[in-house]
């Protein structure tokens, strides 16, 4: 009895830790974030406040937090601060929200926390996933987010795409569907190449969705470090509480 | 000052003895805590009362450091949310803390419960404590439900526009109910702002007043045990206490100061290691800030709702039919049943008045009335069941069988509550739905004719 309620339990449980981001559709590539790579984040930084902070706003996140990941005061100002008189102000943006509704359709989204409600898995997908479409008014779609409003920030970067729809092949034979016919795949063709190499490309994407992740809970990582000090002092805790009781117990038949 | 520590122990003594002229302080002590005598094979079920009154004592106290800096606007509170996590010192601890001990607070609660549902806690003579129970439970679903507005994300907004909307669906008045409820036409900065009042002070006080009657009524009978004996039956003659039980001070205090560390190891994992759980403490779309413009494709509660919200969803037309075929049999068993006219007459009655109700009101209104139902059901548990023993180490295989059935239909309500519904998923939740009806409403025929073991003299 005990034992079936248990495993319904579980069952939950397990239920709880395979499920993640919700994914409409598209199947996303995996992306393992790493922000303890200061490197990494500097660099998605760069390409952050360069390519991003024109149209978003990370109204939420102060230029000097920056310093967590391992930039001085000089260097932020010099190289990341075009937005912003002093250190301490938010990295909001000059565009008002009324021209992007009339420009991009809708008005583009306050990125400071986009890594929470998206997660990485989808913001690498996506910013890799745009290609040209005469039939958009930005002349852009994307693979993750049909017919949205954004252009491709990153185009001079990846250089431009477009959709093919070929045959499926295995070992060289037509896929043959459940109709008989064969299987279509639509795949991104490169038709003109950009400043970066696929690899180069899909590293500073990935520089950028591990900025965007770090920026989304600054304090995950000093999190992380305290909880393993809580942890071991709540296990000596349980340890004396538990001879505590013991001791208290033993004239109880 | 040679005597010095002797001195004070004196002082101390003086001033007990000072409010004890003044204020039953040591009485009390002694007759809720020291002299309180309690069962002494209480189990593992047996921590989550004190669990939950530690989870109380947390949210009370993370609640008032994040008043101190959050903002109850529409146009400001998303962004405070965010400040809390980023700019106030120790900000993120108390922010997880907080949305951590919501849903421990839920997890505490609803095994609290299940623990009564084992051993037969609601049963005579602590009725009124079960009550109570019933009773801090839909405050702190009002106290949940207020709350997950304030961060003012798209789950939140949206939430909680299903919810009020719900209230639109009372023929006649319901429009009005809503828009009343709200402040306005749709959840706005008015929402908000009510809903922070009762948040912060109204609900609690209620339910810090409930909590300490629960505690008194508690105390009034004696605690149950696993056992469903009552040990005010065999008093030592020596020591004029229950031979079986033992005083809560010091044995249970130690024993659940020792269940809090480890619950607390629990907690912390999640608080520092997985605060979103997945997004079912947290939910991923909750980081989007409220737009009244943009409905989100899937609107699911928290997990703790998504039971109640799910018999909510799967009341269709076709369950009505089964509805009308369960009151008509419920009709046909008011005929045939021994008792008075007068009972029989009230009884068809009642099932006229549910008959008309079927064919005037519609399956959205039934949807309503079923997931209050759901949950105010729990009340009457403790004239509901009728074995001769309490606990389910005596009851027979019908009450294991319905028990079970009744937490898996719990289980898969609460899953399909956070699922886009489908026509296979929905016919899934009608059937949950039907057995968690059925646990209660033929709790009184499975447990009279059920095959009980007696119940032992002494704790065994």
């Amino acid at each position: 009895m005990l034992k079936t309620i248990f495993a319904a339990a579980l069952a939950v449980v397990a239920l709880v830790a395979t499920s993640g981001h919700a994914a409409e559709g598209e199947k996303l590539d995996h992306v393992a974030v790493d922000i303890t790579d200061l490197a990494s984040l500097q660099s998605g930084a760069r390409t952050f406040v360069n390519y991003c902070l024109n149209c978003h706003s990370a109204s939420l996140v102060r230029y000097n937090a920056l310093r967590q990941i391992g930039l001085t005061d000089e260097q932020i100002k010099d190289n990341l601060m075009f937005t912003a008189e002093k250190i301490g102000m938010p990295m909001s943006i000059a565009m008002a929200p009324g021209d992007a509704k009339v420009w991009f359709g809708s008005v583009p989204p306050d990125l400071s926390v986009v890594a929470r409600s998206r997660g990485p898995d989808w913001l690498y997908t996506y910013l890799r996933g745009f290609y040209r479409d005469p039939q958009t008014p930005t002349g852009w779609n994307n693979m993750v987010y049909p017919n949205v409003g954004m252009p491709h920030a990153l185009w001079r970067l990846q250089g431009e795409r477009v959709l093919k729809e070929q045959e499926a092949l295995r070992e060289g034979k037509p896929i043959l569907g459940e109709d008989g016919k064969p299987r279509k795949v639509v795949t991104l063709v490169a038709v003109s190449p950009g400043t970066q190499s696929v690899a180069q490309y899909d590293k500073t994407v990935y520089d950028l969705v591990n900025f965007l992740t770090w920026m989304g809970e600054p304090n995950q990582l000093a999190r992380k470090q305290i909880g393993v000090w809580v942890l071991f002092g709540l296990a000596v805790l349980i340890l004396l509480t538990y001879l505590l009781k013991r001791a208290y117990w033993k004239d109880v038949h | 000052m040679a005597n010095g520590t002797a001195t004070k122990a004196h002082w101390a003594q003086q001033l007990f003895e000072w409010i004890d002229a003044r204020f039953p302080l040591s009485a009390v002590w002694k007759s809720q805590v020291s002299e309180y005598y309690a069962p002494k094979n209480f189990n593992f079920w047996y921590y989550f009362g004190s669990l939950a009154l530690v989870v109380l004592v947390l949210q009370i106290v993370s609640g008032i450091f994040l008043t101190m800096n959050y903002k109850p606007d529409a146009g400001l509170a998303f962004a405070s949310v965010e400040y809390i996590m980023r700019e106030v010192s120790w900000g993120w601890l108390i922010r997880y803390l907080h949305s951590t001990g919501a849903s421990a607070f839920f997890i505490c609660v609803y095994l609290h419960m299940f623990r009564a549902l084992l051993y037969g806690s609601y049963r005579k003579p602590r009725e009124l404590t079960w009550l109570l129970g019933v009773f801090i439970f839909l405050c702190l679903m009002a106290e949940g439900f207020f709350g997950y507005l304030l961060p003012w994300g798209q789950m939140s907004y949206w939430g909680a526009q299903v919810i009020v909307n719900l209230f639109g669906a009372i023929p006649l008045v319901g429009e009005q109910l809503a828009i009343w409820i709200r402040g306005d036409y749709v959840i706005g900065d008015a929402t908000l702002n009510r809903f922070f009042a009762f948040h912060v002070i109204a609900v609690p006080l209620v339910l810090l007043g409930i909590i300490v009657a629960h505690l008194i009524a508690l105390h009034e009978t004696g605690s149950n045990n696993p056992d469903g004996v009552e040990i005010k039956k065999t008093i030592d003659p020596q020591t004029g206490h229950p031979a079986d039980g033992i005083p809560f001070h010091p044995y249970y205090t130690v024993k659940d100061l020792f269940g809090v560390m480890v619950f607390l190891l629990v907690f912390a994992v999640i608080v520092f290691f997985a605060p979103e759980v997945g997004g079912y403490f947290l939910e991923h779309n909750n980081f989007i800030p409220a737009d009244p413009l943009k409905t989100p494709p899937h609107i699911a509660p928290v997990w703790y709702f998504t039971p109640y919200y799910s018999v909510l969803r799967a009341t269709t037309d076709e369950l009505k039919w089964v509805i009308g075929i369960a009151v008509v049999l419920f009709m046909l068993w008011a005929l045939v049943r021994r008792g008075s006219n007068k009972t029989r007459t009230v009884l068809l009655g009642i099932g006229v008045v549910l008959l008309a109700g079927l064919f005037l009101l519609q399956a959205k209104v039934w949807g309503v009335l079923l997931m209050g139902t759901s949950v105010v059901i729990f009340a009457f548990l403790p004239w509901l069941d009728r074995s001769p023993v309490k606990s389910i180490r005596y009851k027979g295989w019908m009450f294991k069988l319905a028990l079970f059935l009744f937490v898996v239909s719990f289980f898969v309500l609460g899953y399909l509550g956070m699922q886009v519904p489908t026509t296979t998923l929905t016919r899934i939740a009608q059937v949950c739905t039907v057995i968690y009806f059925a646990f209660f409403l033929l709790m009184p025929w499975y447990t009279s004719i059920d095959k009980t073991e007696p119940e032992p003299e002494r704790l065994t």
